[in-house]
Formats: C-alpha cells, structure tokens, sequence
C-alpha cells in the first residue's frame, strides 16, 4: 500500500454559503429564525390540536380572563346551577361539589319534569345530569351533574370565543398576507427593476417616472379604493396591496442593475450574443437577490402592520376570520376591562415583526459585501 | 438655484395632473355614490340631487368641470357634508393636523438624531444595544396599540393629561398624540442615523477631526452632516405623510383633522372631499420632494443642481 499524501484542498465559498456562515454566527438572527419557525408551526398546526374552535361561541364564559387552570371556577358554578334551577322552576335544596361533579338536590312545590334536566347538558359548564334519586312523587330530586372542565389559556373574547385558538388562527391569516403581498411585489419589483436599469436610456426614464407618479398617489386613497372595489375578498385585496408595495423593490433593483450591467461578465455574455432577456435572468437578477432578500424581511412586517391598519379601520378580515390586527383592535377598545385581548395577540404580532427585524439586519450584515 | 425650484415647480404640474386624473376615474369607478343611504332615496329626488352636482352630465364632462373648478382653486362643495365646501373641511382641518404632524417631526428628528449619534458613537455598547431595542420596539409596536396604553397609563392611571380631544390646541391635549406619532418615527430615523452614523465616524475626514483631538461634539456635527443625507431622503414622504395627519391618531384621540378625510370620503363616495385630500397630499409630497432636493444640494456639495 503506498501512502498517498492528500493535496490541501481549498473549497472556494460561494457568496451565499459565505453569507450562511455570517448570518449563523449572528445570534440575533438565529434567534430569530427559531421564533419565526415556532410562530409559522403554531399558526399552521396549532388550530389542529387545540381543544376549541375559533368560532365556537362559550355563552357562559364571555371575556374570562386567561388562565392555566380550568374553567368553571368553583364561584361560577353555583350561579350556573341557580339559573338552571330557576328555569326548571325548582328550589335548590343543597349543592355540593363532588369530585368532578356537583350533586343538587332540587324541591318543587309541583313535579319537576325530568326532561328540563337537559339544560345541564345545554350550559358549558355540565356535560349533562343524571337522576340520583326521586322522592315525593317526583318533587323532590337529587341529580348529578358532571362538570365539563375547559381551559382558556389565553382567555376569551367579549362574545365568549377562546382567545389562544383565535390568536393562532389569527397568525395564519396575518402571516399568509404578509408572505403574498409581500410575493407579488417581488415578482413586480424585481421585474420592473431589473428591465429599467438593463435596458436604460429613454426606457428608463419612463419607467422610473411613472414610479414617480404612483409615488405621489396617496397609499391609504389606494388601498381604501381597494377595500372597496374587492370587498371582503382580502386575499385579491393583499394581491392587489402587493402589486402596490413594489415601487421601492422597483427602485432598489433599478440601483442593483445599473451598476451590474457594468460588470465584464456582463459584456462577456453580450459579446457571446446572448439575449437580454437572458443575460436578465441569469446574471442580473440572481445578483440583485442580496438586498432585495433583506428588503423582503422587512417588507413582511409591513404588511401585516398594513393590515393590522386596515382592520383597525374595521375594512380588513371580516368575522368570524380573524387576524392579529382584528384582534388587537378588538383589545384595544377593551383595554380598561380585558387586557388580556391586547396582551396576547400584541404579543405575537411584536414578537413576530420583532424577529423578523432582527433577521432582516442579520441577512443585510451578512450580505453586505463591504463588511468582508 | 431659484431658477432650479421653479424648474422644478413646472415639471411638478404634470405629475399633479396624472395624480388628479387617476384618483379621479379611479373614485368614480368604485360601486356606488354619494347619496346611497341605506333606504333609497325616491327617484325624483335623487334626480334632482344628480342634476345639482351635475352628477347626470358624462364622465368626461364632470372630468373637465372639476379640472377646470381646480385650476381656480376650487374644490367644489362636500357630497356628504352637505353645508361645507371642501376648502373650508380642509382649512378647518389642516391647522390641527400640521400642528400634530409638525410637532411629531420635529419630536421624531431631535430625539431620533440624538440616539442615533450616542447609538454610532457608543456601537456595541450598553447604550448601543439599548437604542437598538427601543428602536425595534418603536417600529414593531402599531401606533393603535401604543396610543391606547399611553390614554390608560397617562390619562387615568396617572391622570396626568386628557385622554383626548383638541380644545384648541391646548398643550396638555397635543402631548399624548404627538409622542404617539412620533415614537415609530423616532425609531426609524435613530436606526438610519445610527447606520449612517456609524460609515460617516470611518471616514477620512472625521478620523483627521479625531486625531487633531477635537472635542466629541464638534466630530459629532461634522460627521451628521454627511449622515444625515438618507435621513434627508426619507424624511421627504415620511413629513408630507405626518403633516396630512394620521387615521389612527385622529380617530384614538378624537381630533378634528384631515387624517379622517380619506376613509371617511371614500368610504361615503364623498368623490369632492376625496379628491380635494388627495390633491392636498399630492401636493404635499411634491413639495417635500422639492425640500429634500434643494437639503441634499446643501448638505452634499458633490450636488448641484445650476445646470
């Protein structure tokens, strides 16, 4: 066996592994990047394993506050039974908790009709009841009632819905206009951009005028035009906001491409005859990415902070959908009363656009060529 | 230069009338009008109200009557608020949005400057890291739910002021909305100074300040004055949209501005009173454009702009 001494081998980095690298090294950003992944997991799997529908109304628990143990408390269970009681037209003899259940004696001066005892299974606080023992022809009863134990961990709204369910969902919504917004004006923006800048001269000129003009048009005129041509239909509304947010894509790539067509690979494809439409995709584009991915993390939060505004104005998601905006304008107006229904969605949405900064300044740190 | 802003005023005309003409057709292709109550009006009478605000002529006719009204300085009457003309909403309203706007602006540009120079000065530092956070804090947080908890903490936890309304421009009413509007401005332009900031104390001009042993102060002006130019650059949309008044602001605070003119016109098809705010915003933004461009020539002495 002869021994073979191994060459050094010098792997060259491309710039985007050389930007992995930096960007891992940055705990900002990777810390960022965990949360984004949670937030993205929750919104999507949460709603499947949570015990609530984000619809389902809970009649008897409007605006509980958030809490890790279960619902009913032990003081909201004997009002719950007296009111059962009083539309029964029945006397509470006594009541005690048991265990998981409470047992009630019930008198009546008439028969008690069984068939009432339903509306134990009615409430959300019992699963039912179940005749223990009959006494004076039917005047007198002893039921039990098992209690139906629920957890709101972030409490419920002011029509009695849980708030976690709704926050998740609300995640979805707000995360998914956000990435389709924020889609459409790259695929616009980087687009325009890139064709002005390559092509240059008087087509140039014009392109960049008519971002100039769309530039002057007051956003809230536009998007309220929006609202109100599309309605209730905000996923054409976010393509349309989209296709409205890429006028600074449009500017950044425009400043890209200029300065690339200078390149010598660039006049090498041209010297080789290569279409511009080719030399587009395959050398300017692809080189533009790097800014225009950390205008991407920051276009996101805009987004969903556009929209958070709109539903604030009540011209966003329409109930019972709801979205991180919907339901911090929800709990802004109950502020004094429920502070819950501002603290957790607030809470999500900060942390989310939080990370997502936080990312963006990680990506930019790590693309930016004049820090190597 | 003066030749310059003239130039500059003419060539602003012809993306004014764009602006105009789009917000115009784009208005009145939306489904419904001005006097769509939620009973009907009866036929004759809505007849009648077409025919006054000559509602029934063809588009383009109305088109050119409203160009012509503008080109006057006419508004036209509000569709909706039926006893004022558009001028006097906005010459009511405006007063209180630019008293807001521009105390937001000066607020934003003060104390955004002086975070971001400690932040640049201070860089990896407590103080850095400090600025950052709150920076970040200031973009992330809606100003609909930092306006909210300013009214509870401020105005009934504490009571220190009114939770709202204008009282003719009290002092004690503007502070709350002010600082409202201006927390994700300050933190937006602490992070540009700060960037820029950062480039500018690098520099060769600035290290020659350093070496001669200049005092901290003198450095920190020399070099704001190169940082300040993309502060500059955004700051140009940022004032015309400040100014022109928040949506948010105006309806948390309950204060009479022209912020509530555009949700409140398109929404009620109120097609003068929308045109006339977007005129006045279009105006607005060329304007500051134009301020923007004649800082940078003062700022940059590379700019000129005698050609």
């Amino acid at each position: 066996m002869s021994e073979t001494l191994a060459a050094p081998v010098t792997v060259s980095r491309s710039l985007w592994a050389d930007a992995r690298i930096r960007l891992f090294r940055n705990k900002a950003a990777v810390t960022s990047l965990f949360v984004l992944t949670f937030m993205g997991v929750l919104a999507i799997f949460g709603p499947m394993f949570s015990p609530h529908q984000y619809e389902r109304v809970y009649t008897a628990y409007v605006r509980v506050p958030a809490s890790l143990s279960a619902y009913p408390k032990p003081d909201q269970i004997a009002p719950a039974v007296e009111r059962i009681a009083a539309r029964m037209r029945a006397q509470i003899d006594r009541q005690q908790i048991i265990g998981g259940s409470v047992r009630v004696t019930l008198v009546s001066p008439r028969a008690i009709d069984e068939r009432n005892l339903a509306f134990f299974g009615r409430s959300d606080l019992f699963q039912g009841a179940n005749v223990i023992e009959r006494a004076d022809e039917g005047k007198k009863l002893v039921i039990d009632a098992p209690i139906r134990w629920r957890t709101f961990l972030f409490g419920t709204d002011g029509n009695g819905r849980d708030l976690f369910t709704r926050t998740l969902i609300a995640g979805r919504v707000s995360l998914a206009i956000g990435l389709l917004a924020t889609g459409v004006a790259l695929l616009i923006g980087v687009i325009y951009g890139a064709t002005a800048g390559y092509l240059g001269g008087r087509i140039d000129t014009v392109m960049m005028r008519v971002v100039d003009i769309l530039y002057a048009l007051p956003f809230i005129f536009f998007v309220i035009m929006l609202v109100v041509f599309f309605g209730r239909n905000f996923i054409l509304m976010f393509l349309a906001v989209g296709a409205i947010e890429w006028l600074d894509m449009a500017r950044i790539v425009r400043g890209q491409t200029l300065s690339i067509k200078r390149q010598e690979y660039v006049q090498a494809a041209e010297a080789l005859g290569v279409t511009s439409g080719g030399i587009l995709k395959r050398h300017v584009i692809p080189n533009t990415l790097g800014p225009v991915v950390v205008f991407m993390t920051l276009l996101v939060p805009k987004v969903i902070l556009l929209e958070s505004f709109l539903s604030f104005l009540g011209l966003g998601v329409q109930e019972p959908m709801t979205s991180w905006g919907v339901l911090i304008a929800d709990g802004a107006r109950n502020i004094q009363n429920a502070g819950w229904l501002l603290f957790f969605p607030a809470l999500f949405l900060v942390s989310t656009l939080f990370a997502l900064n936080f990312l963006g300044d990680g990506l930019r740190d790590a693309l930016d060529p004049k820090d190597r | 230069m003066l030749s310059y802003i003239l130039r500059r005023l003419v060539s602003a005309l012809p993306t004014l009338f764009v602006v105009v003409t789009l917000s115009f057709f784009l208005i009145r292709l939306a489904p419904g009008g001005p006097f769509d109550l939620e009973q009907p009006l009866e036929a004759k009478v809505m007849e009648n109200l077409n025919r006054i605000y000559k509602l029934d002529r063809p588009l383009i006719e109305q088109y050119w009557l409203y160009l012509s009204h503008l080109a006057t300085g006419d508004f036209g009457p509000s569709f909706y608020a039926r006893d004022f003309t558009v001028a006097e909403l906005l010459s009511r309203g405006l007063p209180v949005s630019i008293t807001i706007g521009g105390l937001a602006l000066l607020l934003a540009l003060v104390i955004g400057i002086a975070l971001g120079t400690i932040a640049a000065f201070r860089q990896n530092h407590a103080a850095d890291y400090s600025v950052m956070v709150f920076a970040t804090f200031g973009i992330t947080i809606p100003t609909f739910v930092v306006a909210p908890v300013l009214q509870i903490v401020f105005g009934l936890v504490l009571a220190w002021l009114p939770v709202g309304g204008w009282n003719n421009g009290h002092v004690r009413n503007l502070v709350l909305p002010v600082v409202a509007l201006a927390l994700p401005q300050i933190a937006v332009v602490a992070r540009m100074i700060r960037a820029s900031m950062i480039e500018a104390l690098r520099s060769n001009h600035i290290r020659t300040l350093r070496s001669l042993g200049l005092p901290r102060s003198t450095i920190a002006l020399h070099a704001l004055r190169g940082a300040m130019l993309p502060v500059v650059s955004y700051m140009g949309p940022a004032a015309a949209a400040l100014l022109t008044g928040s949506v948010v602001i105006e309806t948390i605070f309950g204060l009479p501005g022209v912020g509530r003119y555009f949700v409140e016109g398109a929404l009620n098809r109120d097609y003068t009173l929308v045109m006339g705010t977007v005129v006045m915003v279009a105006v607005f933004v060329l304007v500051f454009n134009l301020i923007v461009d004649i800082l940078y020539a003062l700022l940059d002495p590379r700019v000129r702009y005698d050609t």
